[in-house]
């Protein structure tokens, strides 16, 4: 098997294999796509599996304009871009200290935060929900007055767990960093808040840029914590308002395809343009330094 | 968070000094540590930590959710040993989740792994396979429920293949206790798989490429060099996929929920979890017992994990 040939012949199975495989894995999506430009009509008379004798976009129109799918888009950046924003300026502020203090505490800490975003969400969302429920809002927050079915109370629990993640991270990050970049700015005299700030966000930006790009697709495809908290279908983000697509008696597979596939979309493009950020994202938190 | 004018006080008061273990701060420069480290601790522990230890505490009550906090009894294990002998759902959604950690760890994480060895060759296409493979993750489960739907339903894709699309005599996939479960199994590991490879690529080309070379030299053939060499390299890498696979079993929810509601066939104990909370009846103590069994069996997996994280810094 050491041979030259064999292992070329070799080669092309697998590359015929992973090329098999690999359009298998494409298929429902493309499948998916291909509904959605079906009518309804269409696919009820033929069936699913026919030559499509209409393609055309009045799916996306109906999805969009007459099930208002546009407001859940709004309501998911009113969600990810605040609790992406909040959980990476919280989580290198811990990841600064961390990584550029010796603190005793420092290890425990680390621990505490990486545990707890290992968490079954199920373990904290009985006491959220209840706790919610309780808490007073101001009413232009939420006519209710209460935190429970608000996107504020959405995205300080998103805060909340994704900061393990990104400080256990950014701490990370730091770590490779030469710790002689800091010295030059103590000596200057610089205070705690000048290091942090002048010096250590500045260096953290590729890292944030990563962390931006995976939380942000995370969170917009969150489903548990958005049915969990937000009662009002209208109030939800897109990825958990797709079931308002679904009837309870009747529902238009073709329209809730081309709901799905807007649903979808933002994230393929964030993938297709940011791929390199949104792999070592994820790579960042599992490869140490 | 403080203000930046706090900043320039502190820059006046500095005298030049030197990294001398936390001796050596102003005041304002401990009150600015004690912010940057205490607001963000206040939040994760206030929000995720103390939730976590109510719902162990609220396991050993009976609580219908109606009225104030006084109306929650002190229970003991009742609530436990319920689930165990007279919950009908509970069976099931262990046996569930118990087949989607075999599910993934005998198939589609050693397949996740396999994938990522021939991505690692860099044989012709290897841009568009590794795209292909990651393309799931990016899909929310949600979105990824729905996407198979059209796959398996009655008259989806399949049944249309295997010409029998009849809502009477057409096999119906999820509609199936026996077979439902199998077919999510399918849908999870489509996505699980991606991540699996996408992990162990990083890991790999991480490896010191002296070893390769070496094991080349020594005559190994590719596959063997994996085996004894690359893979017990990649320990770490490892410990994560493992833990990942585990936390991941364990967490399972949304995809059944958009399917069935995680019914007839579907349980989980992450769906009855919340089933108890908003279903029919609101079982407080129940759906926290569920729970704190969920966070038991994640235990080992974190301590792992942590153990594995933090060994090296201590």
């Amino acid at each position: 098997m050491v041979t030259g040939k064999s292992s070329k012949v070799g080669n092309s199975i697998a590359i015929s294999i992973l090329f098999v495989f690999s359009l298998v894995w494409m298929f429902p999506i493309f499948w998916t796509l291909l509904q959605s430009l079906r009518p309804y009509g269409d696919v009820l008379k033929f069936g699913s599996v026919s030559w499509p004798h209409h393609l055309n976009l009045h799916n996306y129109w109906t999805a969009l304009v007459q099930s208002q799918m546009w407001r859940y888009f709004i309501n998911s950046f009113e969600v990810a871009v605040p609790a992406v924003v909040i959980t990476l300026f919280l989580a290198s502020m811990v990841a600064f200290v961390v990584s550029r203090y010796s603190f005793k505490f420092n290890v425990a800490l680390l621990m505490l935060f990486t545990a707890g975003n290992l968490l079954p969400p199920q373990l904290v969302f009985i006491p959220i929900f209840r706790l919610y429920i309780h808490v007073w809002v101001p009413n232009f927050i939420n006519g209710d007055g209460v935190l429970y079915n608000t996107q504020l109370g959405l995205i300080l629990i998103h805060v909340a767990l994704q900061m393990g993640f990104a400080t256990f991270v950014l701490s990370n990050y730091l770590k490779t960093i030469p710790k002689e970049i800091s010295e030059s700015a103590l000596v200057d005299g610089a205070s705690v808040w000048k290091h942090y700030y002048v010096v250590i966000l500045p260096l953290l930006r590729p890292a944030l840029a990563s962390l931006g790009v995976l939380m942000t697709t995370w969170i917009y495809n969150d489903f548990f914590w958005s049915v969990a908290l937000l009662s009002s279908g209208d109030k939800r983000p897109i990825t958990a308002a797709l079931s308002n697509l679904q009837g309870e008696f009747f529902t238009d597979y073709n329209l809730l395809a081309a709901g799905a596939t807007l649903a979808f979309i933002p994230t393929l493009i964030v993938f297709f343009t940011l791929r390199k950020q949104f792999v070592s994202g994820l790579t960042l938190g599992s490869t140490k330094g | 968070m403080t203000s930046s004018t706090t900043t320039k006080t502190a820059a006046a008061e500095v005298t030049p000094r030197r990294r001398r273990r936390g001796h050596s701060f102003t005041k304002t420069d401990r009150a600015v540590l004690a912010g940057l480290v205490g607001g963000p601790t206040l939040l994760h522990v206030l929000l995720v930590w103390i939730p976590a230890f109510c719902t162990v505490a609220l396991s050993f009550t009976y609580w219908d959710g109606i009225g104030g906090l006084d109306q929650i009894h002190w229970v003991g294990l009742k609530n436990y040993q319920q689930i165990f002998t007279i919950y009908q759902d509970f069976r099931p959604a262990v046996r569930n989740n118990v087949l989607w950690l075999g599910f993934f760890a005998l198939i589609a994480t050693p397949l996740g792994v396999i994938l990522a060895y021939y991505i690692d060759k860099e044989l012709k296409g290897t841009k568009f396979f590794q795209t292909a493979f990651y393309l799931p993750m990016v899909l929310s489960l949600a979105v990824t429920g729905i996407v198979w739907d059209y796959i398996f339903r009655t008259n989806g894709f399949v049944n249309s293949v295997m010409g029998d699309t009849s809502a009477q005599t057409a096999t119906s996939w999820f509609g199936d206790p026996n077979k439902n479960i199998w077919i999510v199994l399918l849908i999870a590991s489509w996505r699980h798989i991606g991540y699996v490879m996408l992990l162990y690529l990083a890991g790999m080309k991480s490896v010191d490429p002296s070893l390769h070379e070496a094991a080349a030299i020594d005559g190994a053939t590719a596959w063997y060099t994996f085996r004894k060499v690359i893979f017990p390299s990649l320990r770490p890498v490892n410990v994560i996929i493992i833990v990942i696979t585990v936390i991941d079993s364990l967490r399972a929810f949304d995809l059944v929920y958009i399917i069935n509601r995680g019914r007839n066939g579907l349980q989980l104990l992450g769906v009855l979890v919340y089933d108890n909370i908003f279903g029919e009846a609101t079982r407080i103590g129940w759906g926290s017992a569920l729970a704190t069994i969920l966070f038991a069996l994640s235990i080992v997996p974190i301590m792992l994990y942590l153990y594995q994280t933090f060994k090296r810094d201590n």
